[in-house]
């Protein structure tokens, strides 16, 4: 069996900064990671390798530097890399992004046999349009399984594959056919700790890199800003209160006092509130 | 799995790093094994670097090293608890081709470092920490064992340079555990603030950078220095005093940091700042005296490990990577003779360290550590706070005569320390220093 | 998903004169659309939410507002396409098919990628549920249109196009977004976003039926069970009316009985930080924030919680917020309204306790007369 996982690496937004003046972002001594929903994905692909044999190939596109992020993946034991990077990408949106891998997915699947399944993560945290995996799924034509919670079985014979679905009101089991594109949901699994042995031969490999030719990619129109039918407009930072919260003096008082006050705090500014929780915290 | 390596470093900061550079770049098979997420991921952020040391690893640095700003000011302040009393340093032959200090944020540089050491051709294993030095019957280090799933990594050395608390080597018994008196703890935190705000309040254009090192009362009349370091966007504080100390006055370091921060000499200079990243780490001051045994069959220790560090002048990290360097050499050199990596021959070691400025350097300073310590009230209070009332004194002009203001001083110096303890501590520090 | 490279300004400023004439073929999609959500009988009311701000865009481009609805033919249906009109849509698209029953990518993509090119909206708006999110990919990559996900604010400019406005980077910042050249120009909006507008009874209004040829033999992937949540409550964490979450200020997986007990005491939705989901104090489905729910409620407290960015914009809806922490600096304290500095885990059993005793019916009496 053999598996794509599509990986993102993406800054730790956690220490992202916004520049207090000029409202943009300051990326300096920001740490990448990769995207930690992807790592759902990749430990799920990890386990059917492990459980059905075949090979694991991850891919990213992302300027050269994701190639840490690739490298360790392979720690985690990932069987091949490749990077997609190439300056005609920069500036993708979900529907150039989505083109551009699953150019290089179906090349992938030349150059390494074609792919059961291909992994998403279920959004990523600098994106967050959790769009990339459908738009890859549509332009391969793959069947397409999003948040699945988990796997439920694999028929490579009848190359048939049954899942549990998150829905908004419930999980949903489907059964589809391989090939197909899923994306994982979070909480799911735990990414393992690679070997010594994956860790040194992550540190060794080579990792496969591709250009939009190396790919495949022959229109570049559809690629990068230009092929990128949203356009951003204008970044900005979110307008701030200008009041701070009005702090309960708290000295000497008993906590009893306090709740009073916030209590009291709370009614004067919601008066209709006293009525309802009434009603609601007898029932 | 028992593969074999020439060497093996633990740790990829700046000894390891240097180390596993000079042994891989003369092909030497060598496997860099870093605890962290990623070199530099568990290393104090922003620090100097002086160059002179790295151009002896990798000559041409500066064309791809991130260096943030090049030093050409350095301010020296005695603090009280309002004022402070300076000495300042600028020059512009500082702004040369090839600048002799940088500012630099470690976790970007060792991340670079890194990069040089792989594409030396060295194995560079990050988020792998070692449990365990592995030594045959005879007691010779022979490899390590780590926290991954796998068997012992043999090498026929092992470089230690895991750090000031890296306990593999105090647990292997190759050291001891450095005491409180010999190690300082550091606080340090990274204000953000755009570049043309830093050249503004500092005097600076283009790339140039200042340095401000502080003393006195901030430090509560423990042993301790406070730091203020311009990189291109941010400015890196912090202050230090040593673990004795705080455990002693149960200071808390935190709180020392605010109140520099808000001294009326430091908070303009970075008002309005985003605070981001709160480390804390600990440096290695006991100086000569604290230096443990630095080779034996199949290990040496280099850089914070082996406590080479100079806490008068505040450097670590030329120590580390010089120490870090010469272990490499030495090894490359018992290497290349076909000899074994056992204690006589990696003597060629600590013989080529004596040699350099790191022993020598030490060595000067060698009863520094001790006096500062035991006289910390007087260096870092009493003495602040005179020369600050003595400088007030002579810059507020009122109708005292000049002469009675000089003997108001004098007499204020003595009240405070005795003429004897005043000579004392002259005469101590001159020798100290000398 | 935005790439935005460092070093390279944003694109706003060198794209947005880039502004090409709309293509010819474009020019005849009008309208806005909003996908009326429904799944096993049960409408999702972000599609309210969004017939709302909708019915804004609508007016100001003088167009019509039109719900979507897709599924078999019967009462929910129906249902359906009545509540559309109810909450300001002044007509609907209605496909029927016995195959919409359970909710698959396959016959949904298809049969609204089939209205669409029909009927040729230049606005299409959908909610950012699991359902939601797994179609508008699929429909905006057939049709090869722009999609912005997750917005928090939409508008129209003074030329017509759609402004989508969304947070990037983890809600450090918002971007505001266009599809210029290509229709329809699609969004997404989270649940509890936007305002639920008022419901107006009307009857219903036009409705154009569309028929989509599918069979289900051609449908590969097949829906095998549901098991429902079930009445638990998680599902109503984000659209509580009041709601009180604990941080990792509480310090121990223990202390979380104290939020539960207060929220009880109220009759308050419960949930937590992100950091508790990942210690295994609390389920996923109860964190609030970026990555968890966005809530909306009259009253949020949050104990122990220190209000990191990502918790912020899951919050910043709420009428009136209430922060218990330790930390007079908290940046909670920057957004919240009613701020007490003091020891949550102390403060809280008072809190329910006093809260307890002026919200019973004795008290009230007395206060009453
Ligand atoms: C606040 C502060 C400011 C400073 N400022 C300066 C300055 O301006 N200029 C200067 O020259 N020096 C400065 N120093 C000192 C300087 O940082 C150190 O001397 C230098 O980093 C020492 O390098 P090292 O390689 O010995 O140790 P480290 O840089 O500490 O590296 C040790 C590495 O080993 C890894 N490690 C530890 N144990 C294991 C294990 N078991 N397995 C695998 N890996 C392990 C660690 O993760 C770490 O990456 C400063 C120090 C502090 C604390
Ligand atoms: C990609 C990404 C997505 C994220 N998504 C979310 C999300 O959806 N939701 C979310 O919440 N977070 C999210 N986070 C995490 C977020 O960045 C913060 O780390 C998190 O919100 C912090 O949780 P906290 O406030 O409970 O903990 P802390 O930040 O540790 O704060 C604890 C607070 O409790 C206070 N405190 C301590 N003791 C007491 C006491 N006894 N009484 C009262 N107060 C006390 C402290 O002063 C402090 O302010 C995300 C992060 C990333 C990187
Ligand atoms: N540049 C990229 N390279 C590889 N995979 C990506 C990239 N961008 C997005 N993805 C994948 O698509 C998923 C959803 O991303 P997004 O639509 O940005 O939320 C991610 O979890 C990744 O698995």
């Amino acid at each position: 069996m053999h598996i794509v996982i599509c990986i993102k690496q993406v800054p730790d937004s956690a220490q992202i900064r916004v520049h207090p003046v000029t409202n943009t972002i300051m990326r300096q001594g920001v740490p990448t990671i990769i995207n930690p929903y992807d790592l759902f994905a990749l430990e799920e692909a990890l386990r059917l390798r492990d459980a059905h044999g075949g090979e694991v190939t991850v891919l990213t596109m992302g300027p050269p530097m994701a190639e840490d992020a690739l490298r360790k993946a392979l720690t985690y034991g990932a069987d091949r890399a490749v990077l997609l990077t190439d300056r005609h990408f920069a500036g993708s949106d979900t529907l150039a992004t989505s083109f551009a891998l699953s150019q290089a997915i179906a090349k992938i699947g030349e150059t390494f046999g074609s792919p059961d399944i291909v992994f998403t993560g279920k959004q990523t945290i600098d994106g967050d349009t959790a769009q990339v995996g459908p738009g890859i799924a549509k332009r391969l034509d793959l069947l397409q399984l999003t948040y699945v919670a988990k796997i439920v079985s694999i028929d490579l014979n009848k190359r048939e594959i049954t899942v549990e679905r998150r829905s908004e009101g419930g999980t949903q089991t489907l059964m589809s056919k391989l090939p197909c594109l899923i994306t994982m949901l979070e909480g799911t699994n735990e990414i393992r700790r690679g070997s010594l042995d994956d860790a040194l031969r992550a540190a060794r490999s080579r990792i496969v890199k591709w250009n939009a030719a190396d790919a495949g990619i022959e229109d570049l129109t559809k690629c990068g800003l230009r092929g990128s039918p949203t356009v951003v407009k204008r970044v900005f930072a979110p307008a701030t209160r200008a009041e701070k919260a009005e702090q309960i003096d708290t000295t000497e008082k008993t906590p009893r006092d306090l709740a009073d006050e916030l209590i009291a705090g709370i009614f004067s500014r919601q008066p209709a509130l006293e009525d309802e929780l009434a009603f609601d915290g007898d029932a | 799995m028992t593969e074999k390596f020439d060497a093996i470093v633990i740790g990829a900061g700046m000894a390891g790093n240097a180390a596993a550079y000079t042994m891989a770049s003369r092909g030497l098979k060598v496997l860099q094994l870093e605890r962290g997420e990623y070199p530099g991921s568990k290393n104090v952020q922003g620090a100097i670097l002086y160059s002179n040391m790295l151009e002896k690893i990798i000559p041409d640095f500066r064309d791809d090293a991130p260096l943030e700003r090049h030093l050409v000011e350095q301010r020296f302040w005695m603090m009280d608890d309002t004022s402070h009393i300076g000495m300042q340093y600028r020059s512009d032959d500082f702004n040369e081709s090839r600048p002799n200090r940088y500012t630099v944020i470690r976790a970007q540089f060792d991340k670079w470092f890194s990069r040089k050491v792989r594409e030396a051709g060295a194995t560079v294993l990050c988020e792998t920490t070692v449990t365990e030095v592995a030594r045959d019957a005879d007691g010779k280090v022979i490899g390590v064992h780590t926290d991954r799933i796998g068997d012992v990594i043999l090498a026929d050395v092992v470089v230690l340079a895991e750090g000031v608390n890296g306990l593999l080597g105090t647990r292997a018994g190759l050291r001891e555990t450095p005491k409180p008196e010999t190690v300082a703890l550091a606080v340090k935190e990274m204000h953000f603030l755009p570049e043309d705000v830093i050249d503004q309040r500092f005097g600076l254009k283009a790339n140039e950078g200042c340095v401000i090192e502080a003393a006195g009362t901030i430090s509560r009349s423990m042993a301790g220095l406070a730091f203020l370091y311009t990189n291109k966007e941010s400015i890196s504080i912090g202050i230090g005093c040593l673990v004795s100390d705080f455990a002693a006055t149960m200071e808390s370091p935190y709180d020392l940091l605010e109140n520099f921060k808000k001294h009326p000499s430091v908070q303009p200079l970075i008002a309005d700042s985003e605070v981001k990243e709160y480390a804390a780490h600990l440096i290695p001051e006991g100086g000569y005296k604290a230096i443990p045994q630095l080779f034996g069959n199949g290990w040496v220790v280099t850089g914070d490990a082996a406590q080479l560090n100079n806490a008068v002048h505040r450097e670590g990290s030329n120590l580390a990577m010089t120490s870090g360097r010469l272990a490499g050499e030495a090894i490359v050199q018992v290497k290349t003779r076909g000899d074994p990596m056992i204690k006589e021959n990696l003597a060629l070691y600590k013989s080529k360290l004596d040699k350099s400025f790191v022993i020598k350097d030490l060595r000067k300073y060698k009863d520094m550590p001790a006096l500062l310590h035991t006289n910390s009230r007087n260096f870092f209070t009493t003495y602040p706070q005179l020369l600050s009332q003595a400088a007030q004194n002579f810059m507020r002009v009122d109708s005292t005569p000049k002469i009675d203001k000089e003997r108001a001083t004098t007499a204020a110096f003595i009240k405070e320390r005795s003429r004897w303890g005043l000579v004392s501590d002259a005469v101590r520090f001159a020798f100290a220093w000398r | 998903m935005l790439n935005m490279k460092r070093d390279t300004p944003p694109p706003a400023a060198g794209r947005a004169s880039t502004k090409r004439e709309l293509p010819e073929h474009f020019k005849d999609y009008r309208h806005v659309w909003v996908f009326i959500e429904l799944e096993r009988g049960q409408i999702h009311p972000v599609s309210f939410e969004l017939l709302g701000e909708g019915r804004k865009l609508a007016d100001k481009l003088g167009v019509e507002l039109a719900g979507v609805v897709l599924g078999p033919a019967g009462e929910a249906t129906l249902y359906a396409v009545a509540e559309a009109f109810a909450y300001g849509a002044d007509l609907a698209y209605l496909v029927e098919a016995p195959l919409l029953e359970d909710y698959r990518n396959e016959p949904f993509t298809k049969a609204m990628t089939d209205l669409v090119t029909t009927y040729k909206p230049e606005i299409l708006l959908l909610g950012a549920t699991t359902l939601g999110r797994d179609l508008a990919g699929s429909v905006a990559t057939t049709l090869l249109t722009g999609l912005t996900a997750d917005c928090t604010e939409l508008d129209v400019d003074a030329e017509g196009s759609l402004a989508a406005t969304r947070p990037t980077f983890g809600g450090s910042l918002l971007c505001t977004i266009y599809t210029l050249n290509c229709r329809p120009q699609m969004a997404t909006v989270r649940p509890r976003v936007m305002a639920m507008p008022q419901r107006v009874n009307k009857p219903i209004g036009r409705v154009i039926q569309h028929d989509v040829p599918m069979v289900e033999e051609e449908i590969v992937t097949k829906a095998l069970g549901f098991l429902s949540d079930g009445q638990s409550s998680n599902a109503n964490l984000a659209y509580a009316d009041v709601v009180v979450a604990g941080g990792l200020g509480l310090g121990a997986a223990e202390n979380l009985k104290l939020v539960k007990n207060l929220a009880r005491a109220i009759g308050a939705e419960y949930g937590c930080s992100r950091p508790l989901v990942q210690k295994g104090w609390m389920p996923a489905d109860r964190q609030i924030g970026q990555t968890g729910k966005t809530i909306r409620p009259k009253l949020y407290i949050a104990a122990g919680i220190s209000g990191a960015i990502q918790h912020r914009v899951g919050v910043g809806g709420a009428d009136l917020i209430v922060a218990i922490n330790t930390d007079r600096n908290a940046p909670i304290f920057d957004f919240a309204h009613l701020g007490v500095v003091t020891d949550a885990i102390r403060f809280l059993p008072s809190l329910t306790e006093v809260f307890t005793h002026r919200l019973s019916p004795h008290s009230r009496d007395k206060l009453a007369n």
